[in-house]
């Protein structure tokens, strides 16, 4: 355990010395190489950020190195090359690279430095850790790619959800949700959350949720609606269900959710017409009164 | 232990809750209302919980019981001001207060007991409930 | 408090219970549940500690934070050395209750947590152990 310890330490400060020593002549044969790549994006990267890059990133490494630890790139000590390849992946994904684009900027690196390594007459055991190194930081870089597509996607469900759920108000007192589009569990509780918000915050004692845009409704969907007019009722609002086309009150029946204590209502002019019934308020043609 | 204030209003009794009530505090509630009830007449009871962030089944209950009893005693209870948050996490766990009027606000609790108790000096049903 | 931490606190008193949904509430907010997770998992606790106090003869709870890379939420653990539940499927039920309350407590619970584990030995105690995760 003790001899193996040493001889990474060894194989560690070897490869950080052989950086240090050749840092310029690495660097210019890494740029080549990356230049010359098949996977290289001249539309979207200038020669110049690319250089700079690959700069920060071997003294980065160099300094990694010093730490006598090659194989636990979690340590602390890896913190600043870790940072520095998720900025970097970040930023490629956000600019258009593909997973295989951004990852050519470590498995570029493979070749000048093995070349360097044996030129130097370094043993076949360190230049395979520094393989090994280059692979983990390859894949490291996948991951920090894929992270941050991840994000991006997260983002804009988000958005989406938001977008998605307007919650307008009909007249003093009344507000209407219209949902549009298939209910899934995440939504349709989102929605509710939405809903009961700005009952408080407008006051309204009637709303009105019309799913008339919804194509189907499960039971899940259907317990989440109906917990959500109880919910209401507990805050001192009601609640209208309005346009339940054919299909969906079937499948209610079918499922066996109860509607007894929900009012609902064939449309939304129908759900209007009874909130403004159930507020004592009338609306009527000019000429009638 | 501390406890809950009762402020009178006309014919009604005003409650705020605003601390987090341990259950002595929620079963000395119920005692001092009942008591007051019958001491000042009063027609009406409403209960200002929008500070409390949770309502569980005990609190749940003596909301219930308030309302059943003060019904007992010729005055209507209307629980107001219940967060969304607590509305929803109330319902989940199975507990739907059946029995128990309720209004978005203060103001809009006074205009339902008034139209409740017939003491309206104006006619308005909103919020009502059968 | 760091991450996979936990405090231990008693559940003898009425105070205690006040006590404890004080802390839950303020581990729930640093693990950042929302609003309504944040209210589910108090009143959830609310139940379970009021079920270990009177129920148990008192106990105590465990709080812990969670956060293990793929989860992050709360975990609580509430543990009582009272008479146990002899029947706990029947317990479960809503509206089932011994002791005057309204049954919703153990059943309500598990409703509002995303994972709920009794055990319960008559004569021994009772261990109920609820977790409320970040979606």
């Amino acid at each position: 355990m003790k001899a193996s310890a040493t001889t990474e330490a060894q194989e560690s400060l070897r490869l950080s010395d052989i950086l240090a020593r050749h840092e310029t002549e690495l660097l210019s044969q890494w740029i080549d190489e990356q230049m010359s790549a098949s996977t290289l994006r001249r539309d979207l990267m200038k020669e110049s950020e690319l250089r700079e890059q690959s700069e920060q990133f071997l003294s980065l490494l160099r300094q990694a190195t010093r730490s006598e630890n090659l194989k636990d790139t979690t340590r602390p000590e890896w913190e600043g090359v870790r940072e520095f390849l998720i900025d970097l992946s970040g930023s490629r994904a956000a600019q258009g690279f593909t997973p295989s684009e951004t990852a050519t900027f470590i498995f570029s690196l493979r070749a000048p430095l093995t070349e360097l390594l044996q030129r130097a007459d370094a043993p076949p055991a360190s230049v395979r850790a520094a393989t090994v190194l280059l692979d983990k930081l390859g894949l490291f870089t996948f991951e920090g790619y894929q992270k941050s597509r991840e994000a991006v996607i997260s983002r804009q469900q988000q958005e989406m959800l938001e977008l998605s759920t307007p919650v307008v108000r009909l007249f003093e007192g009344i507000v209407a949700l219209p949902l549009i589009g298939t209910l899934d569990s995440a939504r349709t509780q989102v929605v509710m959350e939405n809903l009961l918000e700005r009952i408080v915050e407008t006051g309204a004692e009637i709303a009105i949720i019309d799913i008339t845009g919804v194509p189907t409704v499960d039971t899940l969907v259907a317990q989440h609606l109906l917990k959500a007019v109880a919910a209401a009722r507990l805050m001192g609002a009601d609640c209208i269900i309005s346009g339940i086309r054919p299909q969906i009150a079937q499948t209610i029946i079918h499922l066996g959710v109860d509607l007894q204590n929900v009012t609902t209502k064939a449309n939304l002019a129908d759900a209007l017409r009874l909130a403004l019934q159930k507020l004592g308020l009338t609306v009527g043609r000019k000429s009638e009164k | 232990m501390e406890r809950i204030p009762i402020l009178k209003m006309g014919d009604f009794l005003l409650v705020t809750i605003q601390v987090d009530m341990h259950d002595q505090m929620a079963l000395a509630l119920q005692d001092d209302l009942t008591e007051r009830i019958v001491r000042t007449g009063a027609r009406g009871v409403l209960i200002d919980i929008s500070s409390l962030e949770i309502v569980d089944s005990f609190i749940g209950r003596m909301l219930g019981v308030i309302a059943g009893m003060s019904r007992v005693l010729d005055a209507e209870t209307v629980v107001v001001g219940m967060q969304p948050s607590v509305a929803i996490t109330l319902v989940e766990l199975g507990l739907a207060l059946t029995g128990v009027r309720t209004a978005l606000n203060v103001e809009k609790g006074m205009k339902l007991l008034r139209a409740a108790t017939g003491l309206a000096d104006e006619t308005n049903h909103a919020g009502e409930r059968e | 408090m760091p991450a996979n931490e936990s405090k231990e606190l008693p559940l003898r008193t009425d105070d205690d219970i006040v006590r404890m949904r004080q802390a839950v509430r303020s581990i729930a907010i640093e693990t950042g549940l929302s609003l309504v997770d944040q209210t589910k998992l108090v009143t959830a606790a609310s139940e379970l500690g009021r079920n270990t106090r009177i129920y148990g003869g008192g106990g105590s709870v465990k709080i812990e934070k969670v956060d293990n890379g793929i989860r992050r939420g709360v975990r609580l653990t509430f543990e009582d050395h009272g008479t146990g539940i002899p029947n706990v499927e029947l317990a479960l039920k809503d509206g089932y209750t011994t002791g005057g309350g309204l049954g919703l407590g153990l059943g309500g619970s598990k409703r509002l947590c995303n994972e709920f584990e009794i055990d319960s030995r008559p004569g021994e105690g009772t261990r109920v152990m609820i977790a409320r995760w970040k979606p």
